[in-house]
C-alpha cells in the first residue's frame, strides 16, 4: 500500500503553500464541529439501515474513532493510520457479516456529511468555497477509496485462511499398516467436499498399493441422499482401483436415514466402530494380532 | 495399431498404452478370445494404465471381453485404472460388474492366481 502514501503525498505536493492555511482552517473547523458532525453522521448511518448487524452504541463509538482518523488523514496528508485504523476495524467486522456496500456507504455518508458542513460555513463566499473544496475533494476520496480497499483486502485475507483451514481439515488419508488406509471424516460432507475425498483417497490407493480403506465416519453429523450417494461412489471408485473399502461408524441415526433413504448399500461393506473396522481390515489382508503373553503371566497360568 | 498380448505362463496380459478406437478394442477381443482358445490360457490382465477416457463403449467391451473368456475358461483382470478414471466411471455410472480390478498388474495376478485356485490346469 506504498503506492497509495506516494500517491497521496503528490496530491499534498501538488498543493501548494496556499493552500496548508486553508487546510488548517479545514481541519480547524471539522474538529470543532466534531460532536456535532460526528451525531448527525451516525444518524444517517442509522437512517440508511447501514451496519445493522452493530449496535448504536458500538456504531457510535467506531464512529467517533473513524471521524478523527478521517480529520488526522485529512490534515497529515497521509493515510498509513487510518489504513492501519480501517484494517484492524475490517477485522473486527467482517467476522460479523458487515457488507462492503455497508462500508463503503458510511465512508461516503462521512464525506457527504463534511462538505455539506463545508458548504454551509462557506456559503458566503463561493469563490473561498471552491478552493477549500479544491484541498478537501481529492484527500476525501483517497480516504474512502483507502478504506474500501482496507476492508475489501481483509475479506479477501479471511476468505483465503477459511478455505486453507476446510482443505486441511478435509482429509487425512493415513497408513495404519501396510497395505492398509484409514480416513476419518469428520465435519459436513457436501458433494464438494466428498468429491475431494474420493480423489484424495484414490490417489492415496496408488500411492500407498493399498488393497483396503476403512473409511470412518463416526464425525459425520447428518447426511443425506446425496452425500449417501457420493460415499456409494467412492466405495466403488475404490473396487475399481482394486481396493476394498469398509465403512464405520455409522451412528444409529445415519443408519437410520440410509435405510429410510433407500440408499443401495448392498455394495458397502460396514462395520460398527473404527476398532472392529481396522480388524475386518486386518483380517481381510491377513494380519493375525495377537497380544504378548507376558513371562509372569505365563507362570501364573 | 494393434496391442500386443504377452503370454506369461498361464496368463495372458494385454497392455493398453493409449486411448483406444473403437476397432481397435473390437481387434482386441478377437484376438484375445482366439488366444485364451489356442495357447489354453486360465487369465488375463487387461492394463488400462495408459488410457485417461474409459466412456460406456470401452466399459462394455471390456465386460464383453471378460464374459467372452470366461466362456473360454479364462477369468479377466482389469488393472490399472487411473484416480480420475474411476471418479468418472462411478460417476456416469459405468460398472464393470462382473469384472475383477486391481491395482496393477501384479496385484491383478495376485487375484487370478486365488481366483482360478484349484481349477484344473489342463496338465501343466
Amino acid at each position: 500500500m506504498d503506492t497509495d502514501g506516494q500517491a497521496v503525498a503528490d496530491v499534498a505536493a501538488q498543493a501548494p503553500e496556499v493552500d496548508t492555511t486553508l487546510l488548517r482552517d479545514l481541519v480547524g473547523h471539522l474538529r470543532e464541529k466534531r460532536p456535532d458532525l460526528r451525531q448527525e453522521w451516525a444518524s444517517r448511518i442509522t437512517d440508511a439501515q447501514l451496519l445493522r448487524v452493530m449496535r448504536p452504541d458500538e456504531i457510535f463509538s467506531e464512529v467517533t474513532a473513524v471521524y478523527d482518523n478521517y480529520v488526522d488523514a485529512l490534515e497529515t496528508g497521509s493515510v498509513e493510520a487510518l489504513q492501519a485504523y480501517a484494517r484492524d476495524l475490517s477485522e473486527r467486522i467482517v467476522r460479523r457479516g458487515v457488507e462492503t456496500h455497508e462500508v463503503l456507504g458510511i465512508v461516503l455518508l462521512l464525506r457527504d456529511v463534511l462538505a455539506r458542513a463545508l458548504f454551509v460555513r462557506h456559503q458566503g463566499d463561493p469563490e473561498l468555497l471552491n478552493r477549500v473544496l479544491d484541498v478537501y475533494e481529492p484527500a476525501a476520496n483517497r480516504i474512502a477509496a483507502t478504506v474500501g480497499v482496507s476492508f475489501v483486502e481483509e475479506r479477501e485475507r479471511v476468505i483465503r485462511e477459511q478455505q486453507a483451514a476446510i482443505r486441511e481439515l478435509s482429509t487425512p488419508v493415513l497408513q495404519v499398516r501396510d497395505r492398509l488406509l484409514i480416513l476419518p471424516i469428520i465435519g459436513v460432507l457436501d458433494s464438494q467436499r466428498a468429491r475431494q475425498l474420493t480423489e484424495q483417497l484414490l490417489h492415496a490407493i496408488r500411492e500407498n498399493r493399498a488393497k483396503v480403506v476403512v473409511i470412518d465416519i463416526t464425525g459425520v453429523a447428518t447426511i443425506d441422499l446425496t452425500v449417501a450417494n457420493n460415499l456409494v461412489q467412492t466405495v466403488k471408485a475404490c473396487s475399481l482401483m482394486g481396493a476394498s473399502a469398509i465403512i464405520t461408524g455409522l451412528s444409529s441415526g445415519i443408519a437410520q436415514t440410509l435405510v429410510d433413504l433407500g440408499v443401495d448399500l448392498s455394495t458397502m461393506q460396514t462395520v460398527g466402530d473404527l476398532q472392529g473396522g481396522l480388524e475386518e481390515g486386518e483380517r481381510l489382508l491377513g494380519y493375525r494380532v495377537s497380544e504378548v503373553v507376558s513371562p509372569a503371566a505365563d507362570g501364573a497360568a | 495399431m494393434a496391442i500386443p498380448i504377452l503370454k506369461q505362463g498361464p496368463w495372458l496380459i494385454a497392455s493398453i498404452q493409449s486411448a483406444l478406437s473403437d476397432s481397435e478394442i473390437l481387434a482386441l477381443r478377437d484376438d484375445l478370445a482366439d488366444m485364451v482358445g489356442r495357447l489354453r490360457a486360465r487369465g488375463i490382465v487387461i492394463d488400462v494404465g495408459g488410457v485417461d477416457v474409459i466412456d460406456s463403449f470401452v466399459a462394455r467391451s471390456l465386460r464383453t471381453i471378460a464374459m467372452t473368456t470366461r466362456l473360454r475358461g479364462a477369468e479377466t483382470v482389469i488393472v490399472g485404472i487411473q484416480p480420475d478414471v474411476a471418479v468418472a466411471m462411478v460417476q456416469f455410472q459405468l460398472d464393470l460388474e462382473p469384472l475383477h480390478t486391481a491395482l496393477d498388474l501384479e496385484e491383478g495376478l495376485e487375484v487370478l492366481k486365488s481366483q482360478t485356485n484349484g481349477a484344473p490346469d489342463h496338465g501343466r
